[in-house]
């Protein structure tokens, strides 16, 4: 049976002249989501993204499944492609629709026709297709204003579509037209999310992970690959770079003030992704940064770790609370890999009782008395190793 | 390599992998099926029976092979609790098993036994009195450990056993035996001990295989149903090539006891003597340890760093133990040490195949890490 995936424009149909851009966008990324399964015609017509596969081989179910981790798509439906003629409309339409027909209660028929020389108009299809729904799944009753399934039917030009109601698509803005971005990911269950949110907004990221051996192990790299594995199917493919962060940290740890050692070592990595950023193309970092949730996330903490350079900061999470975070940490199965106690470089060294409040002044001056920060990060950011996430 | 964590699991003896390649591939016979590859297939791994069965000095009948030495503790374990389960009322157990018993009981303890767990002192000993007062005539269950796989802490086990058996004739005693088998030297005839259980990998044979002694007319349930192989005990087609690795090793380490355990004890002086110079790093074994294990504490640098730092020398040792995965010593836990010494605290262990340059290296190791990494 030929199917067909319908994929319906989110946000960016309100982009008026720039619209067309970010068609091209998302089709492209659909092609090649989709490359791997084999040859599929992408098509955009009237506002709906057409995807049809080239042959009968193909496993729509992961085509399927990978669209709706498609950013730029609101909704999706799969449709079930047949001959003009209503016999075969009925008989697909009792078959293809057994599942949502059969939970269902009640149930409407919405009949459209492009090709105004098929024989039935619109109103007698509804009616037709809808009687002979009647009499094959006697329990439904019709009910036009809430149906609990509909059953839509498009006569076009070559052929027949029949489907059901849309699903939700991805949301967002597609993939890479919003421009680039370094997300600071540490492993925890924040960051990732972090990452998603962007990308969601039409973000192409790259990922920027510090690694402090002896003081974190292979397996705390290992979990930042594997989040980041989670996250290609939604981002694309992506460099991760893990920067060796060991000799700034304990520069820190040696010359810094102890009650200010992890904003200290957080304006370090911010203004690390910086230079990577700059380097790479990247416009603005990404961090989980969520407000008041950790001693180095209180307001003033927060207003430190911004002054550390020039880039925007865009925290997604900033207004959330722990448990929305790790609600879409579980839909975006991160969270899992996330919780597993293996230690990362935020939480090394830190002093039994952080500063909760500091003034930007005192950390200035902190980091006047540590002049070689400034080689060492340097440094960090030549050595960093980029793996590709793809 | 310096590969110093041997109670986690042995690097596999070469002769024994050829021999075990061997037989998977010549070997290939069901023991169950009536012609001649399955018969040669079924003698391959009586035999292998008979010569595990010499190193605990117990017939062949009282071997039942299994997959590891936790599936070995499991049979024996439930099959204790069920024998005994309509006049029991406790289990008494040394507390700072391996997971393996620790966790089994507490599922067993779930049917209706107290579980009376008799902790290590600070020093690491098991105080073997404490421990016989614990036994009653309700007790259903004595479980203890030969040799602790943390600490390295020894109990004579026919000695504890004799001692048990005088209070209580009726209940079951089970050893897990997995860090000492091979290691010290092991006389099961008495029929003081009615389990005891062993593991492969912890001496040179590939993980997957494992034995229980069972003593002769000590009776217990399968755990799960099958085609009656190992007496109904542990069914499964025979894992015939690591059977048959098992017995091998048996065979070769067996006789050798004694003259490795002086070498071993040899390493182990020389280990603590070079840390002892080292001034401030506490030692958490007992002084009368089995000298396979070795456990201490360094002053104030994490043992997950120190691991690493060792392992870029490829060194290898444990923080905690090899299953914890990172997590706290519960053995060290139990003996009420404070968490700075716990959290610093690493576990050396030796095999057959360490030698002074391995100590050596990691005494050097040591030194500088101490002096570079970080203190809390």
């Amino acid at each position: 049976m030929k199917e067909v995936i319908m994929a319906y424009q989110g946000e960016m149909a309100l982009k008026g002249l720039n619209r067309k851009s970010f068609e091209i966008a998302v089709m492209k990324t659909i092609r090649r989501r989709l490359a791997d399964l084999g040859k599929f015609k992408v098509y955009n017509a009237q506002s709906t993204i057409y995807v049809e596969p080239e042959s009968d081989e193909i496993d729509m179910d992961e085509a399927y499944s990978r669209m709706q981790k498609v950013f730029g798509l609101a909704a999706l439906s799969r449709a079930a492609v047949c001959d003009k003629d209503f016999a075969t409309i009925s008989a697909l339409a009792k078959t293809y629709l057994a599942d949502e027909l059969n939970a269902a209660k009640t149930f409407k028929v919405v009949a459209r026709r492009s090709d105004k020389t098929f024989p039935m108009n619109s109103m007698e299809l509804a009616c037709e297709l809808g009687g002979d729904l009647l009499d094959a799944f006697p329990h439904l009753t019709v009910d036009v204003h809430h149906p609990d399934c509909q059953v839509f039917v498009e006569i076009r030009d070559y052929a027949a579509y029949v489907h059901p109601d849309k699903v939700k698509g991805a949301g967002g803005m597609p993939t890479s037209t919003s421009g680039k971005a370094s997300v600071l990911l540490s492993g925890g269950i924040d960051s990732p999310v972090a990452a998603w949110m962007m990308a969601k907004r039409g973000l192409s990221i790259q990922g920027v992970h510090f690694a402090s051996p002896p003081y974190t192990s292979e397996r705390a790299k290992q979990k930042v690959v594997d989040l980041s594995y989670k996250l290609l199917p939604w981002t694309g493919s992506f460099k991760l770079f893990v920067v060796p962060f060991t000799e700034p940290q304990v520069y820190i740890r040696d010359h810094g003030v102890p009650v200010l050692f992890t904003v200290l070592m957080r304006r370090s990595m911010m203004r690390v992704a910086e230079k990577l950023s700059v380097r790479y193309g990247a416009d603005a970092l990404i961090t989980g940064e969520s407000l008041a949730q950790v001693a180095s996330q209180t307001l003033k903490a927060i207003v430190c770790t911004d002054a550390a350079q020039e880039l925007p900061v865009l925290r997604p999470l900033i207004g959330m609370d722990k448990s929305e975070i790790t609600e879409i940490a579980r839909a975006i199965d991160t969270f899992d890999i996330s919780i597993e106690p293996f230690e990362d470089c935020c939480t090394i060294f830190t002093p039994p009782h952080p500063k909760t409040r500091p003034e930007l002044a005192e950390i200035l001056a902190a980091e006047a008395a540590m002049p070689e920060l400034a080689a060492l990060e340097e440094a960090a950011a030549a050595a960093a190793e980029k793996i590709a996430i793809e | 390599m310096h590969y110093l964590d041997n109670a986690a699991t042995t690097v596999v003896d070469p002769e024994l992998a050829q021999l075990c390649y061997t037989t998977m591939t010549t070997l290939f016979g069901n023991p169950s099926s009536l012609y001649k590859p399955g018969m040669e297939a079924e003698r391959a791994v009586d035999h292998a029976r008979e010569q595990v069965g010499a190193t605990l000095k117990a017939a062949a009948a009282e071997i039942t092979f299994t997959a590891c030495g936790s599936e070995s503790d499991n049979i024996a374990l439930q099959g204790a609790a069920e024998r005994t389960k309509k006049w029991a009322k406790n289990i008494v157990v040394t507390g700072y098993e391996h997971p393996a018993v620790a966790k089994t009981l507490a599922m067993i303890a779930a049917r209706g036994f107290e579980i009376r767990a008799v902790a290590p002192d600070s020093t690491g000993h098991i105080d073997t009195q404490a421990f016989l007062d614990a036994v009653d005539k309700e007790t259903g269950l004595a479980a203890f450990m030969f040799v602790n796989n943390e600490i390295g802490t020894l109990l004579d086990p026919v000695v504890l056993a004799k001692q048990i058996r005088a209070k209580n004739s009726r209940a079951s005693i089970h050893v897990d035996g997995v860090q000492g088998w091979c290691k010290h030297p092991l006389d099961l005839s008495g029929g003081f001990i009615d389990s005891f259980a062993l593991s492969g990998h912890k001496m040179h044979c590939p993980k997957g295989i494992g034995a229980l002694y069972l003593r002769k007319n000590y009776h217990i349930d399968p755990i799960y149903g099958g085609g009656g192989q190992e007496r109904g005990l542990r069914p499964g087609t025979e894992n015939v090539p690591y059977i048959v690795t098992l017995g091998a090793a048996a065979a070769k380490y067996g006789p050798t006891v004694k003259t490795r355990l002086a070498e071993t004890s040899r390493l182990n002086t020389l280990l603590r003597r070079g840390l002892a110079a080292r001034g401030d790093i506490t030692i958490n074994s007992p002084a009368d340890a089995s000298p396979y294990v070795l456990n201490f504490s360094l002053p104030g640098v994490r043992s997950e760093t120190m691991l690493h730092f060792l392992e870029a020398k490829e060194i290898y040792v444990s923080s905690g133990s090899a299953c914890s995965k990172g997590a706290a010593s519960r053995t060290l836990t139990a003996m009420g040490l404070d968490r700075d010494r716990i959290d610093s605290a690493l576990r050396v262990s030796f095999s057959d195949t360490s030698n002074e340059e391995d100590v050596r290296a990691l005494l050097a190791a040591l030194d500088e890490g101490l002096s570079v990494l970080s203190r809390r």
